[in-house]
C-alpha cells in the first residue's frame, strides 16, 4: 500500500467553486476506467430475474414484520431490546442497500418491483426518492468529484464527531428530516437544484410532502397515545439501526483518492461473511459495481471474479479494511490532503480515461 | 435519406444491439428476435454514453451508465434518469443484412 498526498483544499458543494475546477480540469461527466469483460460474459451477468430478489425481500419483510412484532409484544421489558435491535438493523442498515438496487432498477426484473421496494426503502431511509434518484446517478457520474459528487461520506478534513455521532443517526436523522420538509414546503436547494431537471422537481415535492404527512401523523398517535412506541416503530429505527450500514458502508470510498477517473482508486472491494452479504446486497464488491452498475446484486460475486486480476487485492475483512482507513482519517484531520492509493496488480489495465470536455 | 447496410443478420445476436458510426454520428442497431430490427441514436440523451454497452430486456434498452431505459421501436424514455426520448430511423432485413436508413 502507497500512500500518497498533494496539496489542495476542497469545497464539497455542488455550487461553489470546485464544481467548476471539475469542469475545467475535464472531470465532469468524463470517461472512467473499465476491466473490460467480453460482451457475452457481461450480458451473462447483467441477465434480470426476478427469483433472488423475490427471495431476499421475503426473508427482510419477514425479519422486519417478526422482529417488529416481537419488540411490540415485549415493549415495556428488557426482552424487547433483541427484538428492536434485529428490527432496526432490518429497517435502517438493510433498507439502504435494498434501495440502492431497487432505484438502479437491477434487483428485480419487472419493473414495478424495483419501483415499490424503492419507495418503500426511500421512506425508510428518510430519503427523497426523487432527489436521491437524481443524486445517485451522479455519484455514478462523477465518484468522488469534489464540486460534483453529492454523495461524498468521507469530506476532508473528516468531522469525526460527526461521523461518530452518526453511527446512530444523530445528526442525519435530523438533516434528514429537514431535508423532506424543506422539500415538503416546495423548496429545493441550490444543490439539489443542481441534480433534478426541472421536469422532476414537481414528483420530490410531493414525495417530501408524503413521508413528512406520515412522520407527523406517526408523531401524533405517540402523542396521543403517550407512547414512544409508534415512533421506536416508525422514523426511530433509521436512528438505533443505522450503525451496522455505516460499518459495513462508509469502507466503500473513505479514506481513498478524489478526483480521479478510475474506480479501482477511489473505490474499495472488501470481502464479508454471507449473513453480511445478504444485509448489504453484495455492495462490498464496490469497484465491480461502479465499474458495471447494469450487474445485479447478485452476479456481483461473479463479476468479481471476471474482473479480479485486474483490481486491487480486495480487502480480506471489514476488520482489514478499518485497520487502514482509521489512521489514515485520523492522519487526514492534520493533513486533509493525505489519502490511501491502492496497490493495482502488476499487467492491470493502464489508467488513462479520456477526460470530458464539458463545459459548466 | 438512403438505406445503409449496417450488418449482417448474424452479426447481432437476438436481444442485442451493435452499435453503428456513420456520417460522424453514432447509432445502435438492435436485433430483438428473429429478423425484428431497430435502429436509434446511439448515445444516451441523459448523458451521452454508448448505448452498445447497454442491456436490452425485451423492447427496452437499458443504458449501462445510470440504467435509464428507452423503448426501442418509439425511442420514448421509460425510466428516469433518461427523460429525452431517442431518435428513431427506419430498419429492415433483406438477403441476411440489416438495413437502416439514416441520414
Ligand atoms: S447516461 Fe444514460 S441514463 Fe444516464
Amino acid at each position: 500500500m502507497r500512500l500518497i498526498t498533494f496539496p489542495m483544499e476542497r469545497d464539497y458543494s455542488l455550487t461553489g467553486p470546485e464544481r467548476q475546477n471539475a469542469f475545467q480540469r475535464g472531470l465532469a461527466g468524463a470517461d472512467w476506467y473499465r476491466t473490460p469483460v467480453d460482451r457475452k460474459v457481461l450480458k451473462h451477468l447483467m441477465k434480470r430475474t426476478d427469483w433472488p430478489a423475490t427471495r431476499d425481500i421475503s426473508i427482510w419483510v419477514a425479519v422486519l414484520v417478526g422482529s417488529g412484532a416481537g419488540g411490540i409484544l415485549f415493549w415495556g421489558s428488557w426482552w424487547a431490546l433483541p427484538f428492536l435491535f434485529v428490527y432496526g438493523v432490518s429497517y435502517a442498515s438493510a433498507a439502504d442497500s435494498r434501495w440502492h438496487e431497487c432505484g438502479h432498477g437491477t434487483a428485480f426484473k419487472t419493473r414495478w418491483k424495483n419501483d415499490v421496494v424503492y419507495e418503500f426503502a426511500s421512506f425508510l431511509m428518510m430519503r427523497n426518492s426523487v432527489v436521491w434518484h437524481w443524486s445517485h446517478a451522479r455519484h455514478h457520474t462523477d465518484t468522488i468529484i469534489v464540486g460534483r459528487d453529492p454523495e461524498i461520506a468521507g469530506m476532508r478534513p473528516p468531522q469525526l464527531i460527526v461521523l461518530c455521532l452518526n453511527l446512530f443517526g444523530i445528526v442525519a436523522v435530523p438533516q434528514g428530516l429537514v431535508a423532506l420538509a424543506r422539500n415538503a414546503a416546495g423548496i429545493l436547494p441550490s444543490d439539489e437544484a443542481d441534480l433534478i431537471p426541472e421536469t422532476e422537481r414537481r414528483k420530490a415535492v410531493r414525495v417530501g410532502r408524503i413521508h413528512i404527512a406520515i412522520y407527523v401523523l406517526v408523531a401524533f398517535v405517540s402523542l396521543w397515545s403517550w407512547s414512544l412506541l409508534p415512533l421506536v416503530i416508525i422514523g426511530l429505527p433509521r436512528a438505533y439501526g443505522i450503525w451496522l450500514l455505516l460499518v459495513m458502508g462508509l469502507p466503500q470510498h473513505l479514506g481513498l483518492a478524489e478526483d480521479v477517473l478510475d474506480h479501482r482508486i477511489n473505490s474499495r472491494t472488501v470481502l464479508m461473511s454471507p449473513i453480511l452479504r445478504f444485509i448489504y446486497w453484495n455492495m462490498n464488491y464496490h469497484i465491480e459495481h461502479h465499474m458495471y452498475p447494469m450487474v445485479p446484486y447478485h452476479a456481483l460475486p461473479k463479476l468479481h471474479e471476471v474482473v479480479k486480476h485486474d483490481l486491487p487485492a480486495p480487502n480480506p475483512s471489514l476488520w482489514n479494511a478499518w485497520s487502514e482507513i482509521i489512521p489514515c482519517v485520523l492522519r487526514q484531520l492534520r493533513d486533509p490532503r493525505h489519502f490511501i492509493r491502492p496497490q493495482l496488480p502488476e499487467g492491470a489495465g493502464v489508467w488513462e480515461p479520456v477526460q470530458s470536455n464539458l463545459t459548466a | 435519406m438512403p438505406w445503409i447496410d449496417a450488418c449482417a443478420l448474424v452479426d447481432i445476436e437476438e436481444e442485442d444491439l451493435v452499435r453503428l458510426d456513420h456520417e460522424g454520428r453514432t447509432y445502435a442497431i438492435y436485433r430483438i428476435w428473429d429478423e425484428e430490427v431497430y435502429c436509434t441514436d446511439g448515445l444516451c440523451t441523459h448523458e451521452k454514453v454508448h448505448l452498445a454497452d447497454g442491456l436490452v430486456i425485451d423492447h427496452t434498452i437499458e443504458c449501462p451508465k445510470h440504467n435509464g431505459q428507452f423503448d426501442v421501436r418509439t425511442g420514448i424514455a421509460i425510466r428516469s434518469p433518461a427523460c429525452e426520448a431517442l431518435s428513431t430511423y427506419p430498419a429492415r432485413v433483406a438477403d441476411g443484412r440489416v438495413l437502416v436508413e439514416i441520414p
